[in-house]
Order: structure tokens, then sequence, then C-alpha cells
């Protein structure tokens, strides 16, 4: 019975140190990286940045989150900004766009030497109240230990159910480029 | 017995990657909403006749063609009114996101109009949230048609002006209203015996049928000395937003469209079928850089 006691007494502690382990894995974290998309077609160029995008690493699992506030977006037509907002990607009912993935080896990423690193980054992006797959490469760049990273890819608006009125067909492509880039990816200090 | 020990690390050690799992943003993620105005109450600038609550966003131009045909009641003599019609054009220009100025000028009377617009706040969510938008306008306006009175009025009888402040509130992303009390003062009524300065209360709402489609309501209600054939203006719109375009539709008992002739000179009884058609087209101009 003590024995028993004992090692349930070790159980607990070792649980504990494997779940505070788990708990302190080197995360990364931005709250200003920024996420351009622009529309290219013969009759307009259509581009929006937001310098807002919130984003985290978790480096031994992989994973890697996203989360963009669609009011953000800031269009060089404040016009263009409202009608974004109010009939293209309706932000009072989706306010946010999402997106979850894993980079793939994360865990073997040497992060300690300046270099750039190509990684293959997959997940799922939720916009419009409608989830996606997306995959993509990222470039991972360190330099005096700061930690970049960029990429870009397109979705098309069809996919996201963000539907374009035949009179303002031909100013608005259907697929669009949306360029991610985060200058600089913080620690997570846990408190 | 170590099988069951075996069992609670295993427990401990995957709720804990649990945890982990489930969402990496929650700890970085603010969860105070940030303060955030509240835009797009109504389509345009103009409910129907009435200023809404919106301004112009800096920089942009609005070219503003409003059209006012004849009463339907009046048969398919006049094509239902179609071969009247009234017609008002004007220039507003946004200063600031939060005043915009405007030029007008109406065939009816040949009036030309002056107006400054500007918001007093915003509608915003957030910790600091404010419940509605209050907006207030000005302006002054000179009919400049040839009189055949027997004594020409000279240029400050054909004067009038107006001061009116606009509280509105978008109550859902489908639903606005606002009220509007309105005070005009003409040098010299239009119809002898009718006050000079006029009170009048205004409601003007906006229900959003679908994403670029909503139908408007707005109305006027005057208080003080008229003649009987002045009635309260009152219109019933449909709004179509195509881009850099919103088109207004309405049926609407006003002929005049601005302030003073809409609120003082409005005629017919609209449930007695004195409805005319009108619209406003209204095009935006991007001047400048931002």
């Amino acid at each position: 019975m003590k024995n028993i006691r004992i090692s349930i007494f070790f159980a607990i502690i070792l649980s504990t140190i494997i779940s505070a382990a788990g708990l302190a894995q080197t995360r990364y974290f931005t709250k200003t990286g920024k996420i351009t998309f622009n529309s290219r077609s013969p009759m307009e160029n259509i581009e929006a940045i937001n310098n807002k995008v919130v984003s985290i690493w978790d480096v031994a699992s992989g994973q890697i989150e996203f989360s963009v506030l669609m009011k953000s977006f800031e269009f060089e037509k404040a016009l263009m900004q409202e009608h974004f907002n109010e009939n293209y990607v309706e932000s009072d009912k989706y306010p946010k766009a999402i997106f979850k993935g894993t980079i793939e080896n994360s865990n073997a990423l040497d992060l300690t030497v300046d270099r750039s690193i190509t990684v293959k980054v997959n997940g799922n992006l939720t916009m419009h109240g409608v989830t996606r797959p997306v995959s993509t490469t990222a470039l991972i760049t360190v330099k005096n230990k700061a930690i970049a990273a960029s990429t870009s890819f397109s979705i098309a608006l069809a996919d996201y159910k963000i539907s374009i009125p035949s009179l303002v067909a031909d100013k608005i492509n259907k697929k669009i480029t949306i360029t991610v880039n985060i200058p600089d990816y913080q620690l997570v200090v846990k408190k | 017995m170590t099988k069951i020990i075996g069992a609670l690390l295993l427990l401990t050690f995957f709720s804990s990657v649990q945890i982990n799992a489930q969402s990496l943003l929650q700890d970085v993620e603010d969860s105070i909403p940030a303060n955030e105005k509240v835009s797009g109450a109504f389509k345009s600038t103009r409910v129907i006749n009435a200023h809404s609550v919106e301004m112009l966003h800096k920089r942009n131009l609005d070219f503003r063609i409003m059209h006012r045909f004849g009463f339907i009641s009046s048969g398919i003599k006049q094509l239902y009114g179609l071969d009247n019609a009234s017609m008002r054009l004007s220039f507003d220009y946004g200063v600031t996101d939060n005043t915009t100025i405007g030029f007008g000028r109406s065939t009816f009377r040949k009036e030309l109009d002056l107006f400054v617009k500007t918001r007093i706040f915003q509608q915003s969510t957030g910790q600091k949230a404010i419940p509605f938008s209050l907006v207030i306008a000005g302006g002054g306006l000179v009919w400049t048609e040839e009189s055949f009175a027997t004594v020409k009025p000279v240029f400050s009888d054909r004067t009038s002006y107006y001061v009116q402040l606009i509280a509105g509130r978008k109550f859902s992303p489908v639903f606005s209203f606002q009220l509007s009390p309105i005070l005009v003062h003409s040098a010299m009524p239009a119809n002898t015996g009718d006050d000079e300065t006029i009170f009048a209360m205004g409601g003007g709402a906006r229900l959003k049928v679908s994403k670029r489609i909503a139908i408007t309501l707005d109305y006027h209600h005057p208080f003080g000395t008229f003649n009987d054939v002045t009635t309260d203006p009152l219109s019933l719109g449909v709004d179509i937003e195509t881009g850099g375009h919103v088109f207004q539709l309405q049926f609407s008992n006003a002929t005049g469209m601005n302030e003073r002739a809409y609120i003082t000179q409005t005629t017919g009884d609209f449930f007695k079928g004195d409805i005319r058609f009108g619209f406003n087209l209204s095009r935006m101009f991007k001047l400048g850089k931002k």
C-alpha cells in the first residue's frame, strides 16, 4: 500500500514536470504582422494592407496560427474600404480571418544561426465563414537573432463565397494574391 | 497497479498536450474589444431628401442628380407624371472625414443652395461606446426665378436659411434610424400667410434587404401656420449601390429637393395617390491621394 502511494505521488510529480515542460515550449508571436492583398484587373488595381496581424508559432509542434481583423485592412479609397467590409467580406458577421496550420519539420529548424530557410506550410484558412485548406511555402529569415517570415499565395474569392456583382466583374480579379510578412517574431515569455 | 499509474501518467500528459493544441492564439490575442467606429448606417449622405447621418470621406466628391416627376395620379395624358420633371444638381465635397460642404441648384424656383455639414461625434463600439452619431447641418438658399409680383423682391427677400440636427443610430447591420429636427427660416415665405420660421421634426430609416439593396423612408412633420395645400413630405425609396454609384429610386409627395422646398412647399396627399416617382443618382469621385 505504501509503495502504491509513493508511486502515485511520483506519478503526479512526474506528470506535472512533463506538462510544465510541455508549456515551456518555444513560441514566437507578433501583433504587428503585415498582410497585403491585391486584385489586378485591366480596369482597376485594388490593394489593401493590414498592419495588425496577430500570429503565433510553436516551434516544437510546428503549429502556426494567424488572426486577421478584417476591419483593419486599409484601402487607398475610403469608399472601397467601406464596400469591402459591408458588401464583400461582411465584417460585422465575420470579423476575423483565421489560419491554423503547421510548418513541416519545424522542430528541426535551427533558429540560432543567421540564414534563410524555406519551409512548407499547410493548414486551413477560415474567412467569410468558410474554411478551406491552404498550402504554401514560406521563407523564414534569421538575422541577428531576429526572426522574420514571409509568404505569398493566392485564393479564389468564389471558394470563400465572396460574390462579385456582374456590374463590377471586370474591376475585380476572381483570384486574389495574399502576401504575408512578419517582420519580427517575438519570443513568448511566460509570466 | 503500475497500469493505473501508467494510465494516470498518460492522462495528465495528454491533457497537457490537449490544452496546448486548442488554440495558440488565445494567449496572445487581446480579449478587450478595441474601440471601433460604426459606419454605413445609410448608403448615402441623403436618406432621400433629408441629410442622413452619413458623411462623405475626405476628398470625396459626390455629384448628385436628383429628379422628381409629376404626380402619378395625373394619369396617362402626363405619362403618369413623367412629362413633368423637376431636378436638382449638386456637388458635395468631403473637406475632412467629419465636414462636408455642398452646393446645389434646383429647377423649382431656380433656387441655389449652399450647406455645411459637420459630424459632432460618431457611433462607436468597444470600451468607450457611443450609442449614436450626431451631425449638424446648416445652409442658405436663394431663389433666382423672375418674380411677377407688383413689388419686386430684393435679394434678401429671396433668401432662406436652415439648421438641422441629425441623430442617427445603426441598430444592426440591417436597420438604421435617425431623427432630424430642422428649423427653416424664409425671409418671404412662398405662400403668403405662412410662418417665416418653421420647425419640423423628421425621421428617416433604412432597412437593408440585401448586401446592395436597401429600403428607405424619409418623413418630416412641420409645426406652424400653413395654408391648406401644404402637406407633410413623405418619401419611400429603394437604394441600389453599385461600386461608386448609388441609385435611389423613390415615391414621394415632395417636389422640392432642398430643405426649404420640401419642408415648406410640399403639396399633395401621399395616401390619396398624390405620389411622384423620382430618383437620385450619386456618383462618387476620389480627388487626390489619401
